[in-house]
């Protein structure tokens, strides 16, 4: 299944740093999301977008983690050159990623 | 126990103007929060105030205040705002000329100064926090300097009376954060209860983002009547609970999903969310719905403010210049595909200078890369191309637009909508500023 099919996602900019909130609809599914949505996914998937170090915080308590994600915004907001200056798109590209289903 | 509450009525300088004095109206508020102020905003303003010495603030701050003024007069509601941006005093003087119009009497209007901080970042050896170069070494290209100021000015002249109080740069959650230390009489290391203050501070300063704005995705997340989409109420009591919620009737929806996305909004590390007044702590946050639209915030904690204020620097950087034009119909894309070519030679061909240079098909692969856009054989059945590059002066920028404008005559076919632009570049960097060099001031006017 999709990601998308299990969580929502929002993306913020600050300077030239990236972040992605990613939050199961249900609490239940959070360590699911945990365990398929590493950090390392996240880097291999924004490959050609983000071009430092990508930081995962996970907030248990409401089933969402947070990925932060250094030189993603080409020198940030004011002078990237991307149509996205801002980055906003890059929930909807993370919510697309292909994670196992649930256990049945 | 004592309860305010307190109204966002604008997430960013463009925002819309009618869901705050709906919360004026109908929102039972005692406080109106506009925050106006991007990272960017103040250097363009920066720039208006240089060429204009009364200009520099926002360029909604008339329209706004013609707006609520009067109505937040007559109910006793306060406004806090940042729509001073680079000249809170000549803000405050447009209030006062507007409240005057409207013939209102008895208002005093509060100016906050003192987040400029050119000079003092000029004369120190500070240091630029992304690339480590001394501040002095760009002194030349510096525009802006402004440090994010706390909530203490803003208190100050709640206590003082002030019916609006106007600021530049202060910190976002700061303009909520000061009228819940004033009204319960916070201590200003009770670092608990400020930690509390900034979650709801956060959570309101993006207005409609919490009340179900840039949340909805159809058959997945729908949100009704976003046209109509009311902006947020907290309604906040002395021991820093909260509720999050809305005018009854307004678009939109509070629920708890649409303030996990807003309490993730633009932060890093969530049990260090930094602020010059306290370093709140926001992963051990709870959301309960307590009913339609009330979701119940619990859990922000926070600990003892850092001893720097954050600066935004604002610093010419380059000029980037851009064209655009559009294929349609069959074989749009392979149009689109040569007319790159052809732009990206002739860039060569005649010499433009860029730094940097982007060829975008719109529709196709703009926004992230080749990899991610991979197609399913299917074309689309239109395409923009879009070339932009960066370069050290707006003569070589706008050569760049002008490749792109002549496929008219000299491209592949059927090629339409060319638009062009150039344009000079003030980025933004940080600098870290020991608290006491930034002399922040209160000065008042009345109408």
């Amino acid at each position: 299944m999709k990601l998308r099919d299990i969580a929502h996602s929002r993306t913020g900019d600050k300077g030239d740093i990236s972040n992605i909130s990613v939050i199961a609809y249900d609490e239940a599914d959070f360590p699911l999301i945990e365990a398929a949505v590493t950090p390392e996914r996240v880097k291999e998937l924004f490959r050609e977008v983000v071009h430092g170090e990508v930081v995962r915080y996970a907030l248990p308590g409401i089933g969402a983690l947070n990925f932060v994600m250094q030189k993603a915004l080409g020198g940030g907001v004011t002078r990237s050159l991307a149509l996205d200056a801002h980055g906003k798109c890059l929930a909807s590209a993370l919510l697309d990623l292909e994670i196992p289903d649930r256990a049945s | 126990m004592k309860t305010i509450r307190i109204g966002s009525g604008a997430g960013y300088s463009g925002d819309r103007i009618e869901p705050a004095v709906e919360l004026a109206e109908k929102g039972e508020i005692q406080y109106l929060v506009f925050e106006c102020l991007a990272e960017r905003t103040i250097a363009i303003a920066q720039g208006a105030k240089l060429k204009d010495p009364s200009k520099g603030y926002d360029p909604l701050l008339a329209d706004r205040m013609r707006a609520v003024l009067g109505l937040c007069h007559a109910k006793g509601i306060r406004i806090i705002t940042n729509m001073g941006a680079a000249n809170p005093a000549a803000a405050a003087a447009r209030t006062r000329e507007i409240a005057q119009s409207l013939g209102l009497h008895g208002l005093k209007i509060a100016a906050v100064t003192g987040d400029d901080v050119l000079a003092e970042l000029k004369s120190g050896g500070h240091r630029i926090e992304e690339t480590g170069a001394p501040v002095s070494s760009m002194a030349d290209k510096l525009v802006s300097a402004n440090a994010y100021l706390g909530a203490a000015q803003i208190v100050e002249a709640l206590k003082a009376g002030a019916d609006v109080v106007i600021t530049g740069r202060v910190a976002d959650p700061a303009l909520f954060l000061a009228p819940q230390i004033a009204e319960f009489g916070w201590a200003m290391d009770d670092w608990d209860r400020l930690g509390k203050g900034t979650v709801v501070g956060h959570l309101l300063e993006c207005a409609g983002q919490v009340t179900g704005g840039y949340f909805a995705d159809p058959g997945v997340k729908d949100v009704a009547a976003l046209a109509r989409l009311g902006f947020p109420i907290a309604e906040v009591s002395e021991d820093g609970g909260a509720v999050i919620t809305k005018v009854a009737g307004s678009g939109g929806a509070v629920t708890a999903a649409t303030c996990k996305e807003q309490l993730l909004y633009e932060i890093h590390d969530p049990s260090t969310y930094l602020t010059p007044d306290v370093i709140a702590d926001f992963s051990r946050v709870t959301f309960i719905q307590e009913g339609p639209d009330r979701v119940r915030v619990a859990g922000a904690t926070g600990r003892a403010r850092p001893e720097t204020l954050k600066v935004s620097v604002g610093y010419l950087d380059s000029y980037i210049g851009e064209g655009q034009m559009s294929y349609a119909g069959p074989g749009a894309l392979a149009r689109g595909r040569l007319a790159l070519e052809i732009v990206r030679e002739r860039l060569a061909l005649t010499g433009v200078k860029a730094t940097e240079l982007r060829f975008d098909l719109i529709g196709v692969n703009s926004i992230h890369g080749e990899a991610l856009s991979t197609a399913d054989g299917r074309e689309p059945y239109e395409v923009r191309v879009r070339v932009v590059g960066r370069t050290d002066s707006l003569k070589e920028a706008v050569r760049i637009g002008n490749e792109v404008e002549t496929l008219y005559t000299n491209g592949p076919a059927s090629g339409g909508g060319a638009t062009k632009s150039a344009k000079d570049v003030v980025a933004m960097l940080s600098a870290l500023l020991p608290r006491g060099l930034a002399k922040p001031a209160i000065a008042y006017v009345e109408a």
